[in-house]
């Protein structure tokens, strides 16, 4: 299926102030794969995925989702395809009430009013948020917020998941229950994180970024096996393939 | 910040007032401000009937009127600072109690007091039965330009993130400042630029949050309400009591009966 397939091709971008935030990045991911984009602050991370959906436009190269290169022209179908969920929810939701934030979408999309409720239900049950459809987005606590804001998302029936930092700031139950419903989603995922034990649990392939460039890009077992190339671009391996702080020992892998 | 919260949360009440369509309840407390701003400015006696309104929705909304009262107590100095030079430049006496001359400064700096706490208990009273994101929604289909509907509902939504970043902003400078005035004024225009900057940024994300979920310039909100029976009596009575209240004094007619009462019984010895 050519339509979920997500490209770039020798990608660069410089902010306006000068800043080289992206050097010449290719990649291709596939259908139904499961993709985490790692690296240091600064790296490249957030700049890359706000080039997915055109909320950026690069200096040179271009981004293909499926079969329509990203440019001002196919905009619309572009973000019909991409879900986007942001790092920080309160930047996400926007509406009144949790039940018109998640409906946002969809009716912006042209969904009819009367069809509407029942998409909005269903987004907001599978992220086990249903009882919050009538509070006010900031009476939210940040793992419930984090939840909706995933919501909103699904609740356009996106192709392509782009997520940033999807557990940052939650505690562990929510952060487990976060992990949970991204390990069952079946879109192709590709989610920015620091938590890279979540990555290794959610992620079948890792690409490491450096200073705007790509610098490995395998199988997460690989990646984290690395410890030099992890080491050079100011990551570690995830807590649990580290020795134990207590015994030094490594749990058997 | 205000209340806003609390208030809010008053508003998903659901008392008979609390269920009335938003544009009902909207479109009396407009009468009422217009009405109550309407008379003349010497007149004080007259407008207080008018608190029969605001007090007869706090008991049937059940709302807390001592909160009430001390959101509107917040706004009244600033009203108070409108009518304080009145009495400096108009010394014209307009009226004796006893012995003691009244100017029409005094007259009316009290008018304007008066004034301010009814049309804002009135305001308040209105966010607290109905709720602000209903408020906004009845004055756009009153007819209120769709694009000032959507400021105000995003100045809404983003106060409490605004006044969140400057509480935690202040905190950190206050925690370093050993209770001493830190260094003055400096800080707090930094802090405050920064605010500007942060809050800049932060529009740009929601804007870009917005394009992502394909928002192409329109708002859709869903509200199934409808103006019926209920809805026409409640503006139909109160319209009628205002104008009844506006054009008949009746603290004065009561004056008048009981003056002309005890001259009729002075007469008749």
């Amino acid at each position: 299926m050519s339509h979920h397939i997500v490209a770039a091709d020798r990608l660069s971008f410089s902010y306006p102030d000068g800043t080289v935030a992206l050097r010449s990045v290719s990649f291709c991911i596939h259908h139904g794969e499961s993709v985490a984009l790692i690296g240091a602050n600064g790296a490249g991370k957030s700049t890359l995925l706000q080039q997915l959906n055109g909320c950026l436009t690069p200096s040179s190269g271009e981004v293909r989702i499926g079969d329509f290169p990203v440019t001002p022209k196919t905009l619309h179908e572009v973000r019909r395809t991409v879900g986007m969920v942001f790092q920080d929810p309160d930047d996400q939701l926007f509406m009144p009430t949790v039940f018109d934030d998640v409906a946002f979408g969809p009716l912006n999309r042209g969904v009819a009013p009367k069809d509407v409720a029942a998409q909005v239900t269903a987004a907001l049950q599978a992220v086990g948020a249903g009882h919050l459809a009538g509070k006010p987005p900031y009476r939210l606590s940040c793992g419930e917020k984090k939840r909706v804001a995933i919501a909103t998302v699904l609740a356009m029936d996106p192709a392509i998941l782009v997520m940033d930092e999807p557990t940052a700031g939650l505690d562990p139950c929510s952060r487990r229950e976060v992990i949970k419903l991204l390990k069952n989603f079946s879109h192709t995922r590709i989610i920015t994180s620091h938590d890279l034990d979540m990555v290794a649990e959610v992620c079948d392939r890792v690409i490491v970024m450096h200073g705007g460039e790509i610098r490995a890009d395998g199988t997460a077992e690989e990646i984290f096996a690395d410890t030099e190339l992890l080491a050079g671009c100011r990551l570690e391996p995830p807590f649990s393939m580290q020795a134990c702080v207590v015994c030094g020992r490594r749990t058997a892998s | 910040m205000l209340g806003f919260r609390q208030l809010d949360q008053l508003a998903a009440r659901g008392t008979r007032i609390h269920r009335l369509d938003a544009r009902a309840k909207v479109l009396v407390v407009l009468v009422f401000i217009v009405t109550v701003v309407s008379f003349g400015r010497y007149e004080l006696s007259a407008m207080v009937p008018f608190f029969l309104f605001p007090v007869a929705v706090v008991v049937l909304a059940d709302l807390p009127a001592g909160f009430i009262a001390r959101k509107v107590a917040l706004v009244i100095p600033f009203a108070a600072a409108i009518g304080i030079f009145n009495p400096l430049f108009d010394r014209e006496i307009q009226l004796y109690l006893g012995s003691f001359a009244v100017s029409g400064g005094w007259l009316s700096c009290a008018s304007i007091v008066l004034r301010a706490t009814l049309t804002v208990t009135a305001a308040v009273i209105l966010v607290a039965v109905t709720g602000f994101t209903a408020v906004c929604e009845a004055l756009e289909r009153l007819g209120m330009p769709h694009p000032l509907a959507v400021q105000l509902l995003f100045m809404h939504r983003y106060l409490f993130v605004l006044a969140d970043a400057a509480a935690r902003a202040s905190r950190a400078r206050e925690l370093r400042a050993f209770g001493t005035r830190g260094m003055g004024m400096g800080p707090f225009a930094s802090m405050a630029g920064h605010l500007l900057l942060k809050s800049w940024e932060r529009a740009e994300r929601i804007h870009m949050a917005m394009l992502a979920r394909g928002f192409q310039g329109t708002f859709h909100l869903q509200r199934g309400s409808g103006f019926g029976l209920p809805e026409l009596s409640f503006l139909v009575s109160w319209t009628a009591l205002f104008m009844i209240l506006r054009f008949t004094n009746i603290p004065l007619s009561i004056g008048h009966a009981v003056t002309v009462f005890f001259n009729a019984g002075r007469l008749v010895p």
